[in-house]
């Protein structure tokens, strides 16, 4: 196990980071993805430590895998959400995490629907906060997981030309691979329809396009957005119809992008809207390959941002 | 009361836009003379060791939350925090709960303000009743009542055709329609400004044409009625120029600014402290540099603070839940002194002028906005040596919602003496 270490208490978002410690989480994830792959999944890395889970947000795959990433060190863990909480009886973010953090917690995984939650909790603890999907901000993890598999199939990220599709305006998850794609060298280029993707996104380093077919052209990577229903109520777009006709990946559009391309989505995907389900037929998705190195990702991140004795 | 005369003075002379040595005697709560020198036996004499003695301060703008959410603030704290701060009248806002909407209230609140009242309370009743947006209030009734001016303030008034008739109807007893420029449409669920800054923080924009839509409309619509508007916390570079034009063109326009806009930007933002939401929300630097240079040279009119208290517990949550404002009426001064006189090219004159004289004769308060005979006794001595800091104990609002919570700064408001009447601090 590489011996260095983060100097930040907590992890954020991929913003604050700089190249080196990027790839410091990434190379920790690539030298623990094995133990996923050994008939007995556990070390004893984080043995008596705490990971604390709250998840004020529904999640299937984030939160498992933070879950399983931290019972692989051997770490125990807590879950509080908002259902069957006191967050229902009405109990403040801030007193949730302080009688928590009471309890003597070494780290916690923050999933809020809320920008900046994770940073207003931060400064309440002395433990490593993990930014697990705040709002509209970042999710940090994801995007990490996101480039360890773009790694493993371009062997680097340098010069890889990537296009994100989808509600950009609302996705933490595009502004996270934006940071993290950008400091690691890679082309960025956005799409999606105006109203979810407002110019302001160039100042981030991207490129802009409102034609997805011209877009889709040389691209390695094509990363699609959940594109959600309730933007519909908000007038972004007429319906789920037009997206699929105008930014849907179909198999028409696949097929301009470079031959080796890949598709990839952090999921949950709407099939048939954002990308079409027989699309899968023709080109390699990584959409699982994503999700296992998530596992390997977040233990990374609890093993680098757990501070204090470790057992290696 | 029996006559005082305060010796020493450096006295901020708005008239003739100079400070002058000077001596101030008064006698029951009015000034009797401000001259150089003034040598009397028999009286009782305070010395302001060389301090400015500057106009009571008016404030257009405040929110003292009485009644209905007295947690936050009351009559009395408020009113004290405005002497502490130098200020000697304010506005109170009628988003209180219930809204400051008919003539019962508005008597509530002078009756309160004269029990336990420091700085005068002038209510503000609402536009409309319940602040709905719907149907008038009764303005005249609540003018007959004390209300000084209407405004569904934390709201628009969405229809204009509503806005139209408030602003037609209240010329017959002289009343100022003040508009919270906000089309909401545009703003729903906003809690920042909306730019590439907040692009990258992930937070739901409220873009500057809301308030541009809005103060055009309303600037047409006086255009149409005639009526008295004022337009209140102007927040951005771009509404700057249609106000200007509305005055060119004769309008019976007049507009604010607060501390916070003048001070602050969007970047403060970036560490999510919700000590910084306020709406209209902290725009770009451009923003504030125009909105400096406006009230310099008198585009906007006045600087009235929005003084929005909240409980810690309130405040203390993630951005978006927090609620919106900022507390300032202990501190305005001392701060917009420091920010604007020491380091931004005001002088003290122009600052006196834009926070007592000015606010003073919009709202046609007879007696405040300069220290001359005939005035009234409402004045404060301000030491711009003196050291303070702004912790719990400075602080005489009930809540301590500033980003300045915790700092120290030089100047301090030494005392203040309202119709007669000396608070030491």
């Amino acid at each position: 196990m590489d011996s260095q270490s983060l100097t930040k208490k907590d992890l954020l978002g991929l913003n604050e980071l700089d190249r080196e410690e990027i790839e410091l989480i990434l190379d920790t994830a690539r030298s623990l993805r094995e133990i996923l792959y050994r008939p007995i999944k556990k070390v004893p890395t984080l043995r008596g430590k705490t990971v604390v889970n709250m998840f004020f947000e529904p999640s299937t795959r984030t939160q498992s895998s933070f879950d399983l990433a931290a019972k692989r060190l051997s770490a125990d863990t807590v879950s509080v959400s908002t259902r069957g909480s006191a967050v229902q009886k009405g109990e403040s973010l801030l007193d949730t995490l302080l009688n928590i953090d009471a309890m003597k917690a070494d780290a916690f995984v923050i999933r809020h629907w809320a920008s900046g939650a994770p940073h207003f909790l931060a400064r309440y603890t002395k433990a490593a906060v993990i930014n697990a999907g705040d709002g509209t901000h970042e999710h940090p993890t994801q995007a990490l997981l996101d480039i360890l598999t773009m790694q493993d199939r371009f062997g680097s990220i340098e010069g890889l030309d990537v296009l994100i599709v989808g509600d950009i305006l609302h996705s933490r998850v595009a502004r996270s691979n934006i940071f993290g794609l950008k400091k690691l060298g890679a082309k960025v280029t956005l799409s999606g329809p105006p109203t979810l993707l407002p110019e302001y996104f160039q100042d981030l380093g991207a490129d802009i396009s409102y034609d997805v077919d011209e877009a889709v052209k040389d691209k390695d990577v094509i990363m699609a957005l959940r594109i959600q229903k309730e933007r519909l109520e908000e007038a972004y777009f007429p319906s789920i119809r037009e997206y699929r006709k105008f930014f849907g990946i179909t198999i028409e559009r696949l097929r301009k992008a470079k031959e080796n391309a890949v598709i990839m989505h952090p999921g949950p995907v709407n099939w048939g809207v954002e990308l079409d389900f027989d699309l899968l037929q023709e080109r390699e998705s990584l959409i699982l390959n994503q999700v296992t190195n998530g596992v390997a990702v977040r233990m990374a991140v609890l093993y680098l941002f757990i501070k204090g004795e470790k057992e290696s | 009361m029996s006559k005082i005369l305060f010796k020493n003075c450096k006295v901020v002379d708005t008239s003739n836009e100079k400070i002058v040595k000077s001596d101030v005697l008064i006698e029951d709560g009015v000034i009797l003379d401000a001259l150089p020198s003034i040598d009397l036996k028999d009286v009782e004499i305070i010395d302001c060791n060389g301090n400015f003695l500057i106009p009571g301060l008016v404030d257009m703008h405040a929110h003292l939350r009485e009644p209905g959410d007295e947690y936050k603030e009351d009559i009395r704290t408020g009113t004290m925090a405005a002497i502490h701060g130098g200020y000697v009248a304010l506005v109170s806002m009628p988003n209180t709960n219930p809204p400051c909407d008919n003539r019962s209230v508005v008597e509530y609140i002078l009756r309160r303000s004269k029990e336990e009242g420091n700085a005068d309370v002038f209510p503000c009743g609402t536009i409309t009743k319940r602040r709905q947006g719907e149907e008038l209030a009764e303005l005249a009734d609540m003018a007959e009542g004390g209300a000084i001016a209407f405004s569904d303030d934390g709201s628009w008034v969405q229809s204009s055709g509503v806005m139209r008739r408030a602003l037609e109807y209240s010329k017959f007893f002289g009343g100022i329609i003040i508009s919270h420029p906000e089309d909401r449409t545009l703003t729903v669920r906003g809690v920042a400004n909306e730019s590439p800054f907040t692009i990258k923080l992930g937070l739901r924009g409220m873009p500057e044409e809301a308030e541009t839509i809005a103060i055009f409309r309303d600037i047409e619509l006086a255009r149409l009625t005639k009526g008295r508007l004022h337009i209140a916390h102007v927040s951005s570079k771009g509404n700057i120029e249609l106000i200007k034009l509305a005055k060119a063109s004769g309008l019976n326009v007049t507009a604010e600014v607060t501390p916070h806009h003048l001070i602050f930007d969007e970047e403060s933002l970036s560490n999510y402290d919700p000590v910084y939401k306020v709406n209209p929300p902290l725009r770009t630097r451009d923003d504030r540099h125009a909105l400096l240079e406006a009230l310099k040279d008198g585009v906007i009119d006045i600087i009235a603070t929005d003084h929005a208290p909240h409980a810690d517990f309130e405040k203390m949550d993630e951005f978006n839940s927090a609620p919106f404002g900022m507390i300032w009426l202990d501190l305005a001064f001392v701060v917009l002194y420091n920010e604007l006189v020491v380091s931004g090219g005001m002088d003290l004159v122009r600052l006196t002028k834009v926070m007592s004289t000015r606010p003073a004769e919009l709202l046609k308060l007879e007696g405040l906005g300069a220290i001359e005979k005939g005035y009234k006794a409402s004045f404060f001595a301000f030491n711009p040596e003196a050291e303070i800091t702004i912790n719990r104990e400075f602080i005489k609002s009930r809540a301590f919602n500033t980003p300045l919570y915790n700092s120290s700064m030089r100047g301090k408001v030494e005392w203040t003496v309202k119709d007669g009447k000396i608070y030491r601090f």
